[in-house]
């Protein structure tokens, strides 16, 4: 069924005027192919540190741990909210002293242990406290 | 029925941050001073043992410190800011909400988590801040933000509760409201305090039992609030407690006495830029500016002098050109030669919400719109490179009033340059 639409003069005042206007760019020359596939440049940190709040950067000193990989000068992401297991590197305090060690379990007992000859092991004791666990490694060489 | 609110408070903040990396703070009393090195604003459970109080000036217990090898930090707000990040992180999966209340407490609307323990929850909340930032903390819930705190008091004085306070168990609340004094209730002025202890009411437990009717003739809305928070009944005390605000202030010490006009321009300058930056950041406009400068109080036997001007800002402002103007000249006028001046300020009052600020007849709408434009600039410019990167020219570059923090640790945790050293060797 059909309707009637009845048109009759209305006054200017009356239109609504404010016109919403959507403003885009319009370059004169050619758009960019990749437009509407941009993306956030990669992130390095946010890759290396995946939990922020509860992992901590440090710069590592020494070379006990060039076994591992680590070496002096090296920056150490350590994580407080990852689990210690034998086998992780770890940030220990041992008597206070901040130190950079793998957690190893040998005949039944933990140890800190160092990778590279002349180092001394330390037996997880008391005076030991596992205080976060190495998560990521950052080293630039220039 | 209303949800649970729980306060987190972070124990001795500040020195617990500066122990998360300087493990030879462990253990020992240890203190960290206000801006400027003056006084003591935290303290080690330890330190607060041999008698050091809430703001003790540090000449004033030189001897003490020397005597029991107390460790002194200057304040690292670095430092305390990103471990306060941390641990709203860390509590944010506990609860509907989170408020933050200061640096170191919070308040978690715990709606939706009633059918928990809520004490159990509110210690593995504990401990999971203790997990990521080494930092202890204790726990008051209660049905009001009022029991929350005075739970929260309690946790921290009484080891017994191990942490967390639940002010919602009848018996519990009964025994910390009668021990806890009445000048220590949140909200409580001095002479409040004396008008209570004429009728006898010493403590929150006889505050809480005081008729509603009592409180209201004791002659403020703020008692008859809190009278009803501390039954349960939750009341816009904290509003009251902490009315929008009314005026905000920006004030430093020296790091070395000012003698001369135009060094005392450049702090002033920066105090009023960064009071711009505050009203900004809060939407506000200010309708007055004092500014005052002094001599050190605590040296009576140097010559003193203490000055301040008030000036009318018209319009209201936000405008930190207008309030550094402003600033200057009452310096100007004030200035008096022959002292050597330790401390400045500026004080904004008169405060209203940008969009209700009234409008006066001959405003230069164009150029005001231009100016907002500017402060917007620059306060971008500062946030993302760093506090005072663009400053109006009267601020100066060699900023050698700038502060002492003689004692301050590293920026362990925001700068690259100054993270904490791990040893292999």
């Amino acid at each position: 069924m059909m309707s009637a639409v009845r048109l009759s003069e209305v006054s200017w005042e009356l239109v609504p005027r404010e016109a919403r206007i959507l403003l885009c760019r319009t370059p004169a020359g050619f758009p960019s192919p990749a437009q509407d596939d941009m993306e956030e440049p990669i992130d390095l940190g946010a890759w290396l540190v995946e939990q922020p709040a509860a992992s901590y950067v440090m710069r590592v000193d020494g070379h006990s741990m060039t076994g591992a990989g680590i070496n002096d000068g090296d920056l150490v992401v350590v994580s407080r909210a990852t689990k210690p297991r034998a086998g992780s590197i770890v940030v220990a305090l041992v008597h206070g002293d901040r130190t950079l060690k793998r957690l190893r379990k040998l005949d039944g007992r933990l140890w800190l242990v160092p990778e590279a000859e002349g180092y001394p092991h330390t037996i997880v004791d008391e005076n030991v406290e596992v205080w976060g666990v190495v998560v990521g490694l950052a080293r630039r060489y220039q | 029925m209303t949800s649970p609110i729980a306060l987190q408070d972070a124990n001795n903040f500040y020195v617990s941050c500066e122990r998360a990396f300087d493990p030879s703070l462990r253990g020992v009393p240890a203190i960290v001073l206000s801006n400027n090195d003056g006084c003591a604003i935290a303290r080690s459970a330890e330190a607060k043992a041999l008698g050091i109080k809430m703001g003790d000036p540090i000449h004033l217990i030189r001897d003490k410190v020397k005597k029991h090898g107390i460790a002194v930090r200057s304040s690292n707000y670095a430092l305390y800011g990103d471990m306060q990040r941390r641990i709203l992180a860390a509590i944010e999966p506990f609860a509907r909400d989170v408020e933050i209340y200061s640096i170191d407490e919070n308040f978690l609307d715990l709606a939706g988590f009633e059918h928990l323990d809520l004490v159990a929850h509110c210690q593995a909340l504990r401990a999971r801040v203790e997990e990521w930032t080494t930092i202890p903390s204790c726990v008051g819930i209660g049905p009001t933000k009022t029991l929350a705190k005075l739970g929260n008091a309690a946790a921290k004085k009484n080891p017994l509760f191990d942490g967390v306070a639940d002010m919602r168990d009848e018996a519990v609340r009964r025994w910390v409201m009668d021990r806890f004094e009445v000048e220590d209730v949140w909200g409580v002025g001095s002479a409040t305090t004396r008008k209570l202890a004429e009728l006898g009411i010493r403590t929150a437990g006889q505050l809480a039992d005081m008729s509603m009717k009592q409180a209201r003739g004791l002659g403020t809305v703020v008692l008859e609030r809190l009278v009803a928070e501390l039954n349960g009944v939750r009341s816009s005390v904290v509003e009251l407690v902490e009315p929008q605000r009314k005026g905000m202030a920006v004030t430093r010490s020296f790091g070395r006495p000012v003698t001369e006009l135009p060094t005392l321009l450049g702090p002033v300058a920066q105090y009023a830029m960064r009071a711009g930056e505050k009203l900004r950041q809060h939407g506000l406009v200010a309708g007055r500016l004092t500014v005052f400068f002094h001599t050190n109080r605590h040296k009576p036997e140097r010559p003193q002098h203490s000055a301040s001007r008030t000036s009318s800002m018209h319009p209201m402002t936000d405008d930190s050109l207008e309030l550094i103007a402003a600033a200057r000249s009452g310096v100007e006028r004030a200035w008096r030669e022959g002292f050597a001046y330790t401390k400045a300020g500026v004080i904004l009052e008169e405060l209203v919400a940008a969009d209700e600020r009234p409008r006066t007849l001959f405003e230069d709408a164009e150029g005001r719109d231009r100016r907002q434009r500017l402060m917007g600039a620059i306060d971008e410019i500062n946030e993302r490179f760093g506090k005072f990167a663009a400053i109006p020219g009267v601020q100066g570059f060699r900023r050698e009033w700038k502060q002492q923090a003689s004692m301050k640790s590293p920026a362990w945790t925001t700068r690259i340059e100054e993270v904490p050293r791990v040893r292999a060797k």
